[in-house]
C-alpha cells in the first residue's frame, strides 16, 4: 500500500516536471531549470551533511571549479562543450579528492572551518590567477550548443541529467556503502571497531558527493554562460547548504524543495530590493533558531544537529 | 637584504593584526566552543564605524574606541542571539554565518563598495629610519599595540581571576559551573572583549590594508587558518599562528604572487595532518 503511494507519488511528480514547460513563459523554464541545477548541488551537500554527519562549506567552490574548467575550456581554449563539460566533472572529482584527504579526519565544527578554508583558497586562486580566470571580471561566452539554446529544449536537458544523478545518488545512499556512511555518522568508532576503513568510506562519500557538486557545475555553465569569483565564493556554499537544511538534512529529495524555496525566494525578493544577501541571512538565522530539521525533515525524524556535535 | 627586511617588517606588522582579530576569535572558539563566523564581518564593521567616527570627529583615537564599542555591543546582540541554539555547535556556527551575511550587507547598504582609508593622526604619518632602511611609521605602530595587547592579555590571563576562569571554562565550563562560579558572564565578558579586538583591529587595519566590501572575508580566512594552526583556546598558538600566517603570506605574495594562498594552506593542511588540535590546543 505505501510502496503504491509512493510510486504514485513518483509518477506525479514525474509528469508535473516533465509538463512544466508547457505551463511556464521561457523566463520561467529557465527559473525551473535553475531551480533543477541548485537541487543537484544541494543534494550533493546532503551526502555529506545527512548521510556522513559532516557538514561542508566546500560545495560551492567546487561547483564553481566544475563551471570556470567549462568555461576556460570552451571559451580560452576553444573546445568542445561535451569534453568541456567532462572535464569540468574530472576537475572536481580531483579537487574533491583532495579536500577529502585533507579533511575527513576531522569532523564536526572542525571539518566546516577546514572545509571552508579549503573552499576559500579555490575563491582565492580565482580571484587572483588573473591570466586563467580573468579575475572579477571573470569569463564569458556563449558555451551551450546550438540545438541547446530553446529554454524549453534546455530544460530537458538539465531535467534529463539531474533524474540521472538523483537515481544514483539514491541508490548510493540506500547501497551497503551508503549505509556504512551512516554508521560513521552514528558513531565512527563502532564502525571502525566492526572492521570498516571509516577514513576510507568517507573520502570515497566525499569524493562522490563533490562529483555530483561538479554535474551541477558544468550544467551551471551551460546555463549562465559566464562565472566570476561570485560563483566560487562562501555564498555560493552557504546557499547550497541553506538549501539542504530548508529541505532537510538526510532526506536527499530535500534538497530540491529547498533549491525550489530558496530560488523562487531570491527571485521575489530581487524584483523588489537588491538586499537579496542580507534576506539570505535572516533566513539562516531564523531556519537556525525555528526550523532546524528543515520542511520536508519536518515530516520525518532525523537527529542530524544532534548526531553532529 | 634590505628589501628581505623590509619584508619580514610587512610580515611582522601584519602578524600584529592578525593576532588582535585571532586572539578574540580562539579565545571564543576555546571556551565557548562558538566558532563566530561573523568575526571577519565585525573587523569590517569596526573598521567602518571608527573611519566615520574619526573622519567626523578628527580624532583618531575616538575613531578606534568607537569601533571597539560598537562591535563590542554587536558582540552582545550576536550572544543573545546563540542562546536560542545554546548547547548546538553546528547551529550556532550556521547563525554567526547568517549574522555575517547580514552585517556585510548592511555595511554595503551604508558605505557602499568605494575603498575608505582610516585617516591617521600626524604624528604617525610618513616613514622612519632605522638599520639603514625607511619604513612607514604606522605600521611600526600597528606593531607595538600587537605587542602591548599581546602582554595585556597575557597578564589577563595568567595574573587575574577572570583571567583563570577563562583559562578554566576552555578546559571544562561545566565543572566550573558547578563551582558556583556564573560562568555565562564569563562567557559574555570574553564574548565581548574579543568582538572589541576585532573592532579594534578593524581600525587600525583599516588605514593600511583599507576598508572594502570583502575585507571581512579575507580576514576571517587568514584567522581560521590562525586559528587551526595555533590551536584553538590558546593565546600564545595565536601568536605563533599569526606569525605563521602573516610571513607565509607576506613572502608568499613576493614569490608567487597569483598562487599565494596556497604558500599558506598548503602548510596548514599539512600540519592538520599531523597535528589536528594546532600547535598549542589540546585534545578536546
Amino acid at each position: 500500500m505505501i510502496l503504491a503511494s509512493k510510486t504514485a507519488w513518483t509518477i506525479i511528480v514525474l509528469a508535473g516536471l516533465a509538463l512544466l514547460p508547457a505551463a511556464l513563459s521561457g523566463y520561467q523554464t529557465s527559473l525551473a531549470t535553475l531551480i533543477l541545477i541548485y537541487a543537484l548541488l544541494a543534494m550533493s551537500i546532503d551526502i555529506m551533511a545527512g548521510y556522513t554527519g559532516r557538514t561542508p562549506l566546500c560545495h560551492g567552490a567546487i561547483f564553481g571549479v566544475a563551471t570556470y574548467v567549462v568555461m576556460y575550456y570552451v571559451t580560452t581554449a576553444g573546445g568542445s562543450p561535451w569534453l568541456g563539460m567532462l572535464y569540468g566533472i574530472g576537475m572536481a572529482a580531483v579537487v574533491s579528492l583532495i579536500f577529502a584527504l585533507l579533511a575527513v579526519r576531522t569532523s564536526g565544527v572542525y571539518f566546516l572551518l577546514l572545509t571552508l578554508a579549503l573552499g576559500m583558497v579555490i575563491w582565492g586562486v580565482c580571484q587572483r590567477w588573473t591570466s586563467v580566470t580573468g579575475g572579477e571580471n571573470g569569463l564569458r561566452g556563449t558555451v551551450r550548443p546550438d540545438w541547446l539554446l530553446d529554454p524549453a529544449r534546455f530544460y530537458y536537458f538539465v531535467l534529463f541529467i539531474g533524474l540521472l544523478a538523483t537515481f544514483i545518488m539514491w541508490r548510493f545512499v540506500s547501497s551497503p556503502f551508503g549505509l556504512s556512511l551512516k554508521g560513521i555518522r552514528e558513531s565512527e568508532s563502532r564502525m571502525k571497531s566492526l572492521g570498516y576503513h571509516s577514513t576510507k568510506h568517507l573520502v570515497i562519500g566525499f569524493v562522490f558527493s563533490g562529483v555530483m557538486a561538479g554535474i551541477a557545475g558544468v550544467l551551471y555553465a551551460l546555463f549562465n554562460s559566464f562565472v566570476s569569483p561570485s560563483s566560487v565564493a562562501l555564498a555560493q556554499s552557504v546557499k547550497g547548504l541553506l538549501m539542504a537544511i530548508i529541505g532537510g538534512v538526510g532526506t536527499l529529495f530535500g534538497g530540491v524543495v529547498g533549491a525550489a524555496v530558496i530560488i523562487i525566494l531570491e527571485n521575489v525578493v530581487s524584483s523588489f530590493t537588491e538586499r537579496w544577501s542580507m534576506v539570505l541571512g535572516l533566513l539562516f538565522v531564523l531556519t537556525m533558531i525555528f526550523a532546524p530539521e528543515g520542511i520536508v525533515g519536518k515530516f520525518r525524524t532525523i537527529k542530524w544537529f544532534k548526531k553532529s556535535v | 637584504m634590505s628589501f628581505t627586511l623590509f619584508q619580514i617588517f610587512n610580515g611582522l606588522t601584519f602578524a600584529a593584526l592578525l593576532f588582535l582579530v585571532a586572539s578574540g576569535f580562539t579565545l571564543i572558539f576555546g571556551l565557548m566552543r562558538i566558532v563566530n563566523l561573523a568575526h571577519g564581518a565585525m573587523y569590517l564593521m569596526g573598521g567602518y564605524v571608527a573611519y566615520a567616527v574619526a573622519t567626523q570627529s578628527g580624532s583618531f583615537v575616538l575613531g578606534v574606541v568607537a569601533g571597539a564599542v560598537a562591535t563590542a555591543l554587536m558582540g552582545l546582540v550576536e550572544q543573545s542571539l546563540l542562546r536560542y541554539a545554546k548547547g548546538v555547535e553546528l547551529r550556532q556556527v550556521l547563525m554567526t554565518l547568517g549574522l555575517a551575511l547580514i552585517i556585510d550587507d548592511a555595511a554595503l547598504v551604508i558605505f557602499g563598495g568605494d575603498t575608505f582609508s582610516m585617516p591617521t593622526p600626524e604624528i604617525l604619518k610618513g616613514p622612519l629610519e632605522f638599520f639603514g632602511m625607511t619604513y612607514p611609521r604606522y605600521r611600526l605602530f600597528v606593531l607595538v599595540v600587537g605587542i602591548v595587547i599581546f602582554i595585556l592579555l597575557w597578564l589577563l590571563m595568567n595574573r587575574t581571576k577572570l583571567g583563570a576562569l577563562i583559562r578554566a571554562g576552555v578546559d571544562d565550563a561545566e565543572t566550573v559551573e558547578a563551582m558556583g562560579v556564573n560562568i555565562r558572564k564569563v562567557f559574555i565578558v570574553t564574548f565581548m572583549l574579543g568582538m572589541a579586538l576585532a573592532g579594534i583591529a578593524g581600525a587600525l587595519g583599516g588605514a593600511f590594508l583599507s576598508l572594502y566590501p570583502s575585507a571581512d572575508s579575507e580576514i576571517l580566512v587568514y584567522s581560521l587558518a590562525v586559528v587551526i594552526i595555533g590551536g584553538r583556546g590558546s593565546l600564545v598558538g595565536a601568536a605563533v599562528g599569526s606569525l605563521a600566517v602573516s610571513m607565509l603570506s607576506t613572502f608568499g605574495q613576493v614569490w608567487f604572487p597569483e598562487l599565494s594562498y596556497f604558500v599558506i594552506f598548503g602548510p596548514m593542511a599539512l600540519l592538520l595532518a599531523f597535528r589536528p588540535t594546532g600547535l598549542f590546543g589540546r585534545p578536546n
